[in-house]
């Protein structure tokens, strides 16, 4: 199963600040551990909220919010893709990330569905999968 | 609480069994022993975790664990001065799997269990189950769930094969040049024997085996990473990444297989395949465009590479299987290359080819000759025929979702 691995975002994350050599070599080095685990789909750092943007929905209307956004802690700085047996075995890597600046941070774990996820699913979701299926083959 | 830890006890296991048994391997130069030791060392964790929670680096706990077990043990046998110092010297400059104690022996290590858990003495059933067991740190219940077969069987299979290498007194180490090439393919081979078996499910209800495929395309990308330099580990990891990339779309909502060519190819999964096609470029810049594992990766790609079904490139997946025909010879590969040309260049000529294999002994029982055989005659118009063809590949499948497809295609003849 899949999980995504949500690097929140920090003050320094937010401001643009490039981590230290050594927060830099530590992170690789994790990497690779996670690359020659073979438990590691994906993982990309983001920059700062101040040069991405938002869109709000409405009814029909879209309202496009340029960023930076406030509430710094619930922003994300980066993400892990990983392919791993159980959330414990997530939690088990996700302790092992290196932590070098002894600062406080957050890293959130949260399972991607599959379409195992769907087949226990109500009736109704399925349909409506189905249905998306249907429309996606009319395409070609 | 009790089962949180003991699933936070797997979850580490699942991590660093393979490293702690092949730490501990090297040092007591015995597979079976050390596998024992590991496991030991796991009971104590799932004794005493519980209570006093889970250490701060747990990889080096176990190991802790598992080599004072092993001076216990050795402390009770002949030998033991002298591999007592040997464990002793180990000890020192440790070996307890830690990012931070350098990656270079470890890898080594894990290097040398792979080639002895392949070695030749034993049978590809028994390099199967302690691949499993010892480098994808899968229990023996959960072995025997996926190959369908009971617990004890795979328990004696291991037993056996643990006496099989101590036996042979095989060494603990990275086979020498000149049968590194042999011995690399079978270890290969078993990884993809394990992906097959959890692809295309050879008997009962499940087309597929989710799990087993998970396990071998971790061993695989493992397998890459100590392996960097050999391309053909790059062509496995391409065709397996590849492949798996279709699980999705192979089946159908009601869990009936769904074929390559009718499958929906957006529920291919992007990220897969990319990781494949990438693989596949690294096998090639390798020098290993001619493997038989990156030319299939190659075939896989060709069928990735294209929108939808009918921009396939029939011709140069075509060229591919005559490739691969060079390099593995073979009458599956024939009939593949068959199915190709047919595509490429009409079904009549596809025909031609099939029908030249149907002497070939080793396809008497192969459900695919007669369902290709039906399929090519449904095109040229030859219903009756086809009908007989898809009854006879129903009658020789041993998987009931593929049964069904098949008898459901005779009846629409």
């Amino acid at each position: 199963m899949r999980f995504m691995v949500i690097v929140k975002a920090t003050a320094e994350t937010e401001a643009g600040v490039q981590p230290s050599e050594e927060v830099i070599t530590q992170m690789h080095a994790f990497n690779e551990e996670l690359v020659k685990a073979g438990v590691m789909l994906a993982g990309e750092g983001l920059h700062p909220s101040s040069k991405g943007a938002r869109v709000f929905f409405s009814g029909d209307e879209r309202t496009v919010v340029d960023g930076p956004f406030a509430e710094t802690k619930e922003l994300i700085a980066g993400f892990w893709l990983l392919e791993v047996k159980s959330l414990e075995e997530a939690v088990e890597w996700v302790k092992r990330v290196p932590n070098p600046t002894g600062e406080q941070s957050q890293i959130e774990i949260r399972q991607v569905f599959s379409s195992e996820d769907f087949e226990n699913a109500p009736q109704e979701i399925i349909d409506r999968e189905n249905e998306l299926r249907a429309r996606a083959d009319a395409r070609g | 609480m009790a089962t949180d830890a003991r699933r936070a006890v797997e979850a580490v296991w699942r991590i660093e069994s393979a490293r702690l048994i092949a730490g501990l391997a090297r040092m007591v130069r015995d597979v079976g022993l050390a596998e024992e030791l590991a496991q030991d060392a796991l009971v104590s964790a799932l004794e005493q975790w519980p209570e006093a929670g889970v250490p701060r680096n747990p990889g080096a706990w176990l190991m802790t664990a598992a080599k004072n077990r092993a001076v216990d043990l050795i402390r009770r046998r002949q030998n033991y001065q002298r591999k007592l110092e040997q464990i002793g010297r180990d000890t020192e400059h440790d070996h307890a799997p830690d990012a931070s104690t350098g990656v270079g022996d470890i890898n080594d290590d894990l290097l040398r269990l792979v080639f002895t858990a392949c070695h030749p003495v034993l049978s590809t059933e028994a390099q199967v189950a302690l691949t499993l067991r010892m480098l994808g740190g899968l229990a023996t219940d959960e072995i025997a769930r996926a190959f369908l077969v009971p617990e004890s069987t795979v328990a004696q299979r291991i037993v056996r094969a643990k006496k099989t290498l101590a036996k042979a007194n095989v060494p603990f180490e990275v086979p020498a040049e000149d049968e590194r090439d042999a011995r690399l393919a079978s270890v290969l081979g078993v990884i993809y024997l394990i992906f097959n078996e959890g692809y295309s499910a050879t008997a009962g209800d499940d087309w597929m085996r989710p799990g087993l495929c998970e396990d071998a395309l971790r061993l695989a990308r493992v397998l890459a990473g100590l392996m960097p330099r050999e391309p053909e580990v790059h062509g496995l990891v391409a065709l397996l990444e590849i492949q798996a990339s279709r699980a999705r779309a192979r089946v159908g909502p009601n869990g009936e297989p769904v074929l390559l060519l009718d499958q929906n190819r957006a529920r291919w999964d992007q990220l897969l395949i990319r990781r494949g096609l990438e693989a596949l470029a690294k096998a090639e810049s390798l020098g290993g465009a001619a493997g038989p594992y990156a030319l299939q990766a190659a075939i896989a790609a060709c069928h990735a590479r294209a929108r939808t079904a009918e921009e396939t490139d029939w011709t140069r997946i075509a060229g591919l299987y005559e490739a691969l025909a060079l390099v593995t010879p073979s009458p599956v590969v024939a009939l593949n290359h068959a199915v190709a040309i047919s595509m490429a260049f009409g079904p009549a000529i596809g025909l031609e080819l099939v029908d030249e294999l149907l002497e070939e002994p080793a396809l008497k029982g192969y459900h695919l000759l007669p369902s290709v055989r039906g399929d090519l005659l449904v095109k040229l118009g030859r219903n009756d025929e086809a009908r007989t063809e898809f009854e006879r590949a129903a009658g020789l499948t041993r998987n009931e979702r593929e049964r069904k497809l098949l008898l459901d295609r005779a009846a629409a003849c």
